[in-house]
């Protein structure tokens, strides 16, 4: 019965964090409209919060390089369960156009678990929201 | 119990409205109405995690020290209000001291939490309550003086009969400044400075999680019932039919000055408490002494 309130809750209302590993600023700005007027994901209960122990889900952009790597996985530590992973764009995804850089160390699904890979450059508001509802579909 | 759960009901509610008008405010849609509800129990069954090398006790024990006195506060408001003649001597003293240990709450627990940006968000939340508490008593006891009672039922009682606090050239007065400060009281944006999101990253709350900050979330939310119903008791004739009316038409005020104003600097707030606010409160309790 708790359980059952609990995940309708966290169905509810989703508080994102936004880990930027290195990403080109596509990414970000797309996902900066999300949370604008014109598609207003607080309708959905969701939210963009500034610290990772507020939040529930960690949205991965941009590839994790030698020095944001051990940094994700931190912030990947420190968001309290249950928690999910977003990976967003081409590059969270498979390291896109950076996979033979000199600075590129291994990809984000090796540093941390994912649960939902969205590919794009960028992909699209509306992918992301689809994005988020497959991540749900896991909580239960 | 009862009082608990009607002003945290209340409460959740009132945040909703917040939320809701200030996103049409933003021509957005806003949240659905169950929306506080669903932030609650989602961070309810939440981990509690417990930064290293942070006093576990006083870090979890001072949400539920804050929450323990908005319920007591809740409470008292609305039992003197309803049965007047319950009024013990100075019980509006007691709400006064009550009220602050919110904010206490919220320092004590961001010291605990050993995080520098949390430290910052405290040592602003103390300035805050330095600066709008002188002003705060001045507007109460313009009342105080304006009734001459110290007596919640008192107020109420002398409303009744004199007409309301408000129509009073003085009651006028110190119902602004007393808007001012419930305003910074509720941690509403031009004076969320410790909570800064952009600049402080949650300040005092950054490092709680789960239930901790779940209990943080009422209080503000029952603070977002209580404070205005206080203004409401002290200036609007206290809780009778109409009072969901003036309710409305306060949070409505609240609301609008938040959605309107940029966040001041700690600095600004400190100097615009000090000097207009202060030097208003004294005008107000001048004209009550004076008998306007």
């Amino acid at each position: 019965m708790l359980k059952k309130i609990f995940n309708w809750g966290l169905k509810k209302s989703l508080f994102v964090y936004h880990a930027g590993a290195s990403a080109c600023n596509n990414c970000d700005i797309e996902i900066i409209d999300l949370l604008a007027p014109r598609h207003d994901v607080e309708r959905f209960g969701i939210v963009l919060v500034c610290s990772p122990r507020h939040a529930d889900v960690l949205l991965v952009t941009g590839v994790a390089n030698r020095q944001t790597a051990p940094r994700l996985k931190r912030l990947y530590e420190e968001v309290p369960k249950p928690k999910l992973v977003i990976a967003i764009g081409s590059c969270a995804c498979s390291a896109h156009m950076f996979r033979d850089s000199y600075n590129y160390n291994q990809p984000i699904d090796q540093v941390i678990p994912v649960d939902v890979y969205l590919p794009g450059c960028p992909p699209k508001p509306e992918a992301m929201i689809n994005a988020v509802l497959k991540a749900l579909e896991k909580v239960r | 119990m009862p009082g608990f759960l009607f002003t945290a009901v209340m409460g959740l509610l009132a945040t909703w409205v917040d939320r809701k008008v200030t996103a049409r405010l933003q021509y957005r849609v806003g949240p659905p109405w169950f929306q506080p509800f669903a932030d609650v129990a989602k961070l309810l069954g939440k981990e509690t995690m417990v930064p290293e090398g942070a006093s576990r006790l006083v870090f979890l024990g001072a949400p539920l020290l804050g929450l323990a006195a908005v319920t007591f506060v809740g409470t008292m408001l609305w039992t003197l209000n309803v049965d007047r003649s319950a009024s013990f001597v100075g019980d509006l003293i007691v709400l006064i001291y009550l009220l602050t240990l919110p904010s206490l709450a919220v320092i004590i627990g961001a010291s605990a939490s050993r995080n520098p940006l949390a430290a910052l968000g405290a040592s602003r939340e103390m300035k805050l309550i330095l600066a709008y508490e002188l002003s705060f008593i001045l507007a109460v006891f313009t009342v105080v003086l304006k009734t001459g009672t110290l007596l919640i039922g008192g107020i109420v009682n002398y409303q009744a009969v004199h007409g309301l606090t408000i129509t009073s050239l003085s009651g006028a007065i110190a119902f602004l400044v007393a808007l001012l400060v419930i305003q910074a009281k509720l941690g509403a944006v031009p004076f969320d400075i410790p909570e800064a999101e952009q600049e402080l990253a949650g300040g005092a709350f950054i490092e709680y999680s789960g239930p901790a900050l779940a209990v943080f979330r009422l209080t503000r939310a029952m603070l977002y019932f209580i404070l205005p119903s206080l203004l409401v008791t002290l200036f609007l004739g206290g809780i009778d039919v109409w009072f969901i009316v003036k309710y409305i038409a306060v949070l409505t005020l609240v609301i609008l000055i938040k959605n309107t104003n940029p966040r001041l600097r700690i600095d600004q707030a400190i100097r615009f408490f000090w000097g207009p606010v202060t030097v208003v409160a004294m005008i107000g309790f001048a004209l009550a002494l004076a008998g306007w």
